[in-house]
């Protein structure tokens, strides 16, 4: 049952495009109970690394949790790409309740909003006050950042947090930390960090013990994808540096609206899809904008991201699961 | 001139009497197009100009206008964006879809600018 459900996720991401061009090109994940893989492509030669030894046995009741990072919600999007995004956000969070176990928590890896209007923010809140977890963490993305700087962003969603959003909190012995490369966008770059907050990571990973999981996370991919189209981060590499020294690192991040993977050392980087309209494939399109697929094809590129963390692994399995799955 | 009057010499009794009629009013015409200003859509020397957005670029990227022109960003894209100039000339408001921003220029200068919400998109407004 495995295989057939990855067969199912990998097909769909296969057809993306409709042009039957395979996406064997693009990493890919395998992450699931039994299989534990993670395949990687390099240069063409399949790659494997067995990874979370002994998950699907939940040894210690309470130390393995799990989590749904959802990312790119666009509420107040409105486009042929898909007319109605609070629907299928709708339809993320009934899959996420439909889950036979709870998620300790959701993440929220940014672009809540399509402009950042208060009414756009309230029909979030909405939506995800019927979510089974009820304790849900964000980033923001540049939409989010329109008008105010942010500023309404952080009311909302900024408790506990320094600077334009960035935090960190321990759960079950996992540390995360959410950051923000979304703020004081240069012209002609990327994603940024920016020099206070990298201060603030680096000293806030300070004295941890090397054993400890780290989980990044923000909107903008933390590793450069394809930068003609701003998916990176300037001044990410400096912020890397800094979790080197950890045995397990798992980045998440959202922004290109669909998945994208890679594995450097202990680190492994994930995108993850968006509840509201996919994107192209780099290079595949004049731009990054928003792609129109057949409708009833639609519910097979939005997703959610659950992430399973089994105490006596030392990777997290990270399962995409589409929304019509 | 010459060659339309000898043209009405020869015609008939009917045709110079409608020939008389109309080249009174033929010679208006040609005064009244001589004498109006020009209509090409790419005159630089217009008092307007427009930058349009779409596919995440700004169209033309780099605009050259007389001082005093206003300039007119058009968002055609599916997607927000904005206008901003580097230097703190000017800022547009977040444009969604069909929505405008315009600046008028009234120092000759080069004023880069870009889109705060995707910066990879940078333009340039050149003003002699």
């Amino acid at each position: 049952m495995p295989d057939k459900k990855q067969d199912l996720i990998d097909q769909k991401l296969q057809d993306l495009n409709n042009d039957g061009v395979d996406r064997r090109g693009f990493l890919k994940c395998m992450a699931w109970a039994g299989t534990g893989l993670v395949w990687t492509m390099s240069g063409g030669i399949p790659v494997s690394r067995a990874f979370a030894k002994g998950y699907g046995k939940k040894a210690d009741k309470g130390a393995d949790f799990s989590f749904v990072q959802i990312s790119d919600s666009h509420i107040g999007f409105n486009k042929p790409a898909n007319p109605d995004v609070t629907a299928t956000l709708q339809t993320a969070i009934n899959k996420i309740n439909a889950m036979p176990h709870t998620p300790d928590f959701i993440i929220h890896t940014g672009d809540l909003s399509q402009l950042s209007k208060p009414s756009e923010f309230d029909t979030l809140d909405q939506v995800l006050k019927g979510a089974s977890a009820k304790q849900i963490y964000f980033v923001p993305g540049e939409h989010d950042m329109l008008s105010d700087n942010g500023e309404q962003f952080l009311q909302r969603y900024g408790k506990g947090t320094k600077g334009s959003g960035w935090s960190s909190f321990d759960h079950k012995g996992v540390h995360f930390v959410g950051l923000v490369n979304v703020a004081n966008l240069k012209a002609g770059g990327m994603g940024s960090l920016g020099h206070e907050q990298l201060e603030w990571l680096e000293d806030d990973l300070k004295g941890r013990s090397a054993s400890t999981p780290i989980v990044l996370y923000a909107h903008i991919p933390l590793w450069t994808i394809y930068p003609d189209w701003g998916w990176g981060t300037d001044d990410s590499e400096q912020a890397l540096s800094y979790v080197k020294r950890f045995g397990s690192v798992t980045v998440l991040n959202g922004h290109i609206h669909q998945i994208m993977q890679k594995i450097e050392g202990k680190v492994s980087f994930h995108t993850a899809m968006s509840t509201a309209f996919p994107q192209p494939a780099p290079g595949t399109a004049p731009s990054a904008g928003p792609m129109k697929v057949p409708a009833e094809q639609l519910q097979q590129v939005l997703g959610i991201t659950d992430v399973n963390y089994v105490v006596s692994g030392s990777s997290l399995a990270i399962v995409d699961s589409p929304l019509g799955g | 001139m010459k060659s339309i009057t000898k043209g009405i010499n020869k015609m008939t009794k009917q045709s110079i009497w409608v020939a008389s009629l109309a080249t009174p009013a033929m010679i208006a015409v040609l005064l009244l197009l001589l004498g109006s200003p020009s209509v090409r859509a790419n005159d630089h020397s217009a008092a307007n100009a427009t930058v349009k957005i779409d596919n995440f670029v700004f169209g033309p990227q780099t605009l050259t206008v007389p001082v005093g022109t206003t300039v007119t960003w058009t968002n055609s894209d599916d997607i927000p964006h904005t206008s901003v100039s580097t230097d703190g000339v000017f800022k547009s408001k977040v444009l969604d879809t069909d929505e405008k921003f315009s600046y008028t220029f009234t120092k000759a200068g080069t004023y880069p600018y870009y889109c705060t919400i995707h910066p990879k998109m940078t333009g340039k407004v050149v003003v002699q």
